[in-house]
């Protein structure tokens, strides 16, 4: 243990503890902006610099760990002085232009400027003497450079905790700025869109596309007919940025707010999570079928979940020989949006044309994924709009709805049923959990021999989770499998979705079936939901997710009842012919850069 | 206090034979050694002045037998220019006195950090390093030199953003702590030293480290090789013994209208006419990697501040705040002084921003803009302004 | 030879680990006198690196230029000596001969004009490099005669 002083106060801290966190201790907040949680150290904004009494240069306190008798200082006349220039010298280099930012209000540089008063700052504007974009190609993720303060808080995050590269600091000096390959737009390069850059950008220079006024439109012409779903992730996150705490569980309240935002029919994408698991779960039986009895040589093993669309483009990018491994399947939200403009459109009577698809997802990547070409199976692009979970906060807060007072509303029917199973989408490990509480009852007939239906090996925040389950006493049907042991690995955030899938390249891990989900955490910690999000956030809504899965009345996607009303009246069959139709897609190998 | 006059110094240049002097070191003690130099006073010759002996001495105390020595040859303070010379001259001395500190910290492995400037020296310094090599065979020191070049960016001077350099990454210097002896390049313990330093410990194990404690002064001990430029006849590489005043250099070296002198380069201070005779050259004084430079009066301070604003706004890193924008706003700063786009008060504004620069920026070359701003500032401020 | 052929050849000289990325980026500069982004690219391929993460790493060094070159990048010192001591002219000297601005290439493909910062010549300043070769106390006259002698050589 280390001894030292802090403002006089004595405190008692590990080796290796920042001066930072020993202050946190003694109730003293550091304020910073290039520190993050959930990233390493930087040190580079040095407005956390403290004195130390007696030293001439003052110090980083993310950076610094503490010493032995250490007398520390953090709001002397140089650290107030030092502190306030920084700000200072930060704002002349950004435009803070703050009424017409999207950020405004929930600007980390625009706080410590009002906690620093620093009002009318003495120094010279910088951005005069510069050109700046704005990147707007991307239909996820907006990048104004005339707002970054280069605290590479999103480079550490790309490069770090999701492995994708595709931010990088360029140039040096008073031409370095935060880049992608050559200049090019976000669009046009590796990103995935997860938006994590998104979720850790302390300003307005990272921030999603919004859809906010289109979405306002449609609700508000008379002869759309709009329909919202709404991810599992965004009913354990979306509290938490209407004054609800981390980890509360708003299903209900949030199922209110949108039918009194006005939608005609509020949905969820749970239902189509379930229908993901019963396609996924028969696609990978089949898979399965052929290595095994037709010994097809051909058949891609193992086969990896497909509902992230961060993650597929993540192997688009970076892994296309495996594409073939990649299930077919459309992520929940696709399957939604599909059925949304065919199947819903057919049994209300309504004509798709006048159907307005908006999801409500944790996610930035899904708006991509919305864009993309192969999603328009229905004959109309299926999902029109996509909101985060923040954007949904923001709509809710514009309509005057007071959240927490709402009264618990239950989803609309027609794709509103889910199961516990659809719930769990929204944790890491979830989709592996649901997909093998199904499968092994296809399989055996028997419930997954796991106590509640708990598979606790794939739970948990472990980067690399690995498990499996022996297949005994068949149904006929099945008997190849007599035996066999389904191993299974799972992966959140990309950078660990890349070291798995190392592994499965050179042969140290052979399994039948990966779930890889591109956030940390899964998409409760996607990059669409509230900020700050950080691992203990992450935990909290985790908890939630499964309180959630345990307290509904059916935990297994093949009994959604729901679900087999679609499949009797609509689909016929998993992977028939309207399946593969409306349910599945394919995949295409995309630039390294 | 006594100073000490001009007074030139043969070591550094000498011709040795580096074979015999690595004989008497082979078979010394790796304490020996280390003790030797920190008998001899001698700090680090690069600018920073860290005693070099005390850094052997940390590195030779880490364990594990994977540590590296490194050469800095980044030379590029504005104005510097001795260890082109030096390796030009004398290489074999310098690969020698990182043979005698790999002996002594337990390295098996030295990198030479050339800048790029300098890739005219680099099929000599091979040939050289390869005729090295036979004779570490020879000796059977197990030590291996290998020659990495930088690219044009003087902050890789910086020995963490040096290593980040080597390493094949933007050359961004690290937090500290740890320090290189406990964690440099590769993350393991790195002794590095600059070109000068290396070929001093040599010259101290060959005659003692008494010989070289006899010259300069307490804070300074021994010489130290000057590069002398800007309005000087006598423009050029010297060996000089520490302790001298700025006026008696001015003497010797100014044209008789010398009105101030750069100590130090861009990053140094800058001494006006009227502290020559009371500024000393050294550790208690001024200082300096090496760099000299004289002005005389037809020179304009505003445009030698500009001049340098516009290098470190360049050559920062740019990940610090107070380095990055502090040197962008101290240029756009005079600049608009000068223009009366501001009162003359903005100045002082500067000066207090320079010493936030000093004191809350990451790396030495944003604490030291603050040092040769407010230098200039406060001595030719009418220069500045009108 | 091929791109990835001519890449290979340099990974295979300095290896594959992210230490051999100056020496490879330093090759492909003196080879051609700037890094494309297709080099890039290519290199990030056959070290496993991330592309952008290479143009971080070469935009942060002057001498990796990611714009084409002349054959003869002269880079003029423009730091405090040679500034004294009349860079100006023997820029202006060099942008008459070649007719070309300071930043610009000449439409031979031939030469490139770029300053740069201290050089280590503060003693002969001013001083100018031609690739890796030093120039030292120029004279408008010295640099006009230099020139000559490129303009001569094919």
């Amino acid at each position: 243990m280390i001894k030292l002083s802090i403002n006089g106060l004595l405190v008692e801290v590990p080796e290796e503890t920042t001066i930072l966190e020993a202050a946190k201790k003694l109730n003293f907040r550091i304020p910073t902006l290039c520190n993050h949680d959930d990233l390493c150290v930087a040190g580079n904004c040095r407005v956390c610099v403290v004195e130390q009494l007696g030293g001439k240069a003052l110090f980083a306190a993310c950076g610094t760990p503490v010493a032995e008798g250490m007398q520390i200082l953090t709001n002397s006349l140089k650290v107030r002085t030092a502190r306030k220039h920084v700000i200072e010298l930060l704002l002349s280099e950004h435009n803070a232009d703050c009424t017409k930012c999207y950020k405004n209000g929930q600007c980390e540089l625009q706080n410590l400027a009002n906690e620093f008063s620093v009002g009318d700052h003495i120094f010279l504007d910088l951005l005069a003497h510069k050109e700046y974009t704005i990147d707007r190609f991307s239909p996820s993720i907006q990048k104004d450079d005339s707002k970054c303060i280069r605290c590479q808080r999103c480079v550490r995050t790309c490069q770090e905790l999701q492995g994708v590269n595709a931010l990088s600091v360029a140039y040096k000096g008073m031409h370095q700025k935060i880049s992608t390959f050559f200049d090019h737009s976000m669009a046009e390069v590796i990103c995935t869109n997860c938006g994590q850059c998104i979720n850790r950008c302390p300003t307005g220079a990272l921030v999603e596309r919004t859809y906010l006024d289109e979405v306002w439109d449609a609700i508000l012409d008379p002869d759309k007919h709009v329909i919202v779903q709404t991810a599992p992730a965004v009913r354990v996150g979306l509290g938490e940025d209407l004054g609800l705490s981390p980890g509360e569980r708003v299903t209900g309240k949030m199922v209110a707010a949108l039918k009194r935002l006005g939608f005609n029919s509020v949905l969820d994408t749970d239902f189509t999570a379930d229908l993901t698991i019963v396609e996924e779960g028969n696609e990978l039986l089949s898979r399965l079928k052929k290595a095994i009895v037709d010994k097809d040589e051909n058949t891609a093993l193992p086969m990896t979940t497909s509902c992230s669309p961060g993650w597929v483009k993540f192997i688009e990018h970076t892994f296309p020989e495996f594409l073939p491994n990649v299930s077919t399947c459309k992520s929940p939200q696709q399957m939604f949006g599909a059925l949304a403009k065919t199947y819903y459109a057919r049994a209300k009577d309504i004509d798709p044309k006048k159907i307005v698809t908006v999801s409500i997802m944790p996610c930035t990547a899904k708006k991509y994924e919305a864009d993309r070409p192969e999603m328009r199976s229905s004959g109309y692009k299926d999902v029109d709009y996509v909101l985060t979970t923040r954007e949904l906060a923001r709509m809710v807060r514009q309509a005057g709805i007071d959240f927490s007072q709402m009264k618990e509303d239950h989803f609309d029917r027609l794709m509103g049923a889910s199961s516990g199973a659809g719930v769990i989408f929204g944790a890491t490990g979830g989709v592996m959990e649901a997909a093998l509480r199904t499968a092994y009852e296809i399989v055996t007939g028997r419930e997954v021999p796991f106590t509640d239906l708990n598979i606790m090996p794939v739970r948990g925040f472990d980067g690399i989770k690995q498990a499996s389950v022996k297949i005994e006493n068949c149904l006929d049907e099945w008997k190849f499998l007599e035996g066999v042991e389904l191993k299974c690995a799972v992966a959140h955030g990309l950078s660990n979705a890349r070291e798995l899938m190392r592994a499965v390249k050179n042969g140290d891990l052979n399994v039948h079936f990966i779930e890889i989900m591109a956030c940390p955490g899964g998409c409760l910690g996607g990059g669409g939901q509230p900020i700050p999000t950080n691992q203990k956030i992450r935990e909290e809504r985790a908890a939630a997710i499964y309180e959630e899965d345990m307290s509904m009345p059916i935990r297994k996607s093949h009994e959604n009842p729901e679900i087999l009303q679609l499949y009797e009246e609509f689909l016929g069959e998993p992977l028939g012919h309207k399946s593969h139709e409306l349910l599945h897609t394919h995949y295409k190998e995309r630039e390294r850069y | 206090m006594k100073n000490i006059p001009v007074k030139r110094v043969d070591l550094i240049f000498e011709k040795i034979v580096c074979k015999e002097i690595f004989k008497k070191i082979i078979s010394m003690d790796p304490e020996r050694i280390i003790q030797s130099v920190i008998d001899s006073g001698l700090k680090g010759r690069g600018g920073a002045g860290f005693p070099t002996g005390l850094k052997w001495q940390f590195a030779a105390n880490e364990k594990g037998d994977e540590k590296y020595i490194v050469c800095n040859a980044d030379e590029g303070e504005p104005g510097t220019f001795k260890d082109r010379q030096i390796l030009d001259e004398v290489p074999e001395k310098v690969f020698c006195g990182m043979a005698i500190a790999s002996k002594a910290i337990g390295a098996k492995y030295g990198f030479i950090y050339l800048r790029g400037e300098y890739y005219f020296l680099v099929s000599k310094l091979e040939k050289k390093m390869d005729e090295f090599h036979l004779l570490m065979k020879e000796m059977g020191h197990d030590f291996r030199i290998l020659l990495r070049l930088g690219s044009g960016a003087y902050i890789c001077g910086e020995e963490s953003a040096l290593f980040e350099s080597i390493e094949g990454k933007r050359g961004e210097p690290r937090n500290k702590p740890p320090y290189p002896t406990a964690s440099g390049l590769f993350n393991k313990p790195t002794c590095i030293n600059n070109v000068e330093t290396l070929v001093y410990t040599v010259m101290i194990l060959k005659y003692g480290a008494s010989h070289f404690m006899h010259l300069g002064t307490k804070d300074s001990r021994g010489s130290k090789v000057f590069s002398v430029s800007g309005d000087t006849p006598k423009a050029g590489i010297y060996e000089l013994e520490l302790g001298m005043s700025v006026d008696e250099f001015v003497e010797e070296f100014g044209d008789g209208d010398t009105k101030a002198v750069q100590v130090g380069g861009a990053a140094g201070f800058c001494v006006p006419r009227k502290r020559f005779a009371d500024t000393v050259i050294g550790f208690e004084g001024v200082p300096t990697g090496g760099s000299m430079k004289l002005f005389n009066s037809s020179r304009s301070m505003y445009n030698v501040m500009h001049n340098y604003l516009d290098f470190f706004a360049e050559e920062s890193c740019g990940q610090c705040t107070p380095c990055r924008v502090g040197c962008q706003q101290l240029l756009k700063g005079i600049e608009a002084v000068k223009k009366g786009e501001r009162s003359s008060k903005y100045l002082d504004e500067l000066v207090k921003l320079a010493t936030t620069m000093k004191l809350a920026s990451k790396c030495g070359l944003g604490q030291s803009v603050g040092n040769a701003f407010s230098s200039i500032v406060e001595n030719f401020k009418e220069e500045i302004i009108y | 030879m091929t791109l990835s052929e001519s890449i290979s050849q340099k990974v295979n000289k300095h290896g594959k680990t992210r230490d051999a990325l100056m020496p490879i980026l330093q090759d492909i500069v003196r080879e051609k006198h700037y890094i494309s982004d297709q080099d890039m690219v290519e290199v990030a391929r056959q070290l496993d690196l991330s592309a952008a993460d290479i143009f971080g790493t070469t935009t942060f060094y002057s001498f990796l230029d990611t714009k084409p070159r002349g054959k003869y990048v002269i880079r003029i010192c423009k730091t405090i000596s040679c500034s004294m001591k009349g860079k100006n002219s023997i820029l202006s000297t060099m942008e008459e001969i070649l007719k070309i601005k300071l930043g610009e290439t000449t439409a031979d493909k031939k030469f490139s004009l770029l300053e740069t910062n201290c050089i280590g010549w503060c003693h002969k300043a001013p001083a100018i490099l031609i690739n890796d070769t030093p120039y030292t106390e120029l004279t408008p006259e010295k640099v006009t005669e230099i020139l000559r002698e490129y303009i001569k050589q094919r």
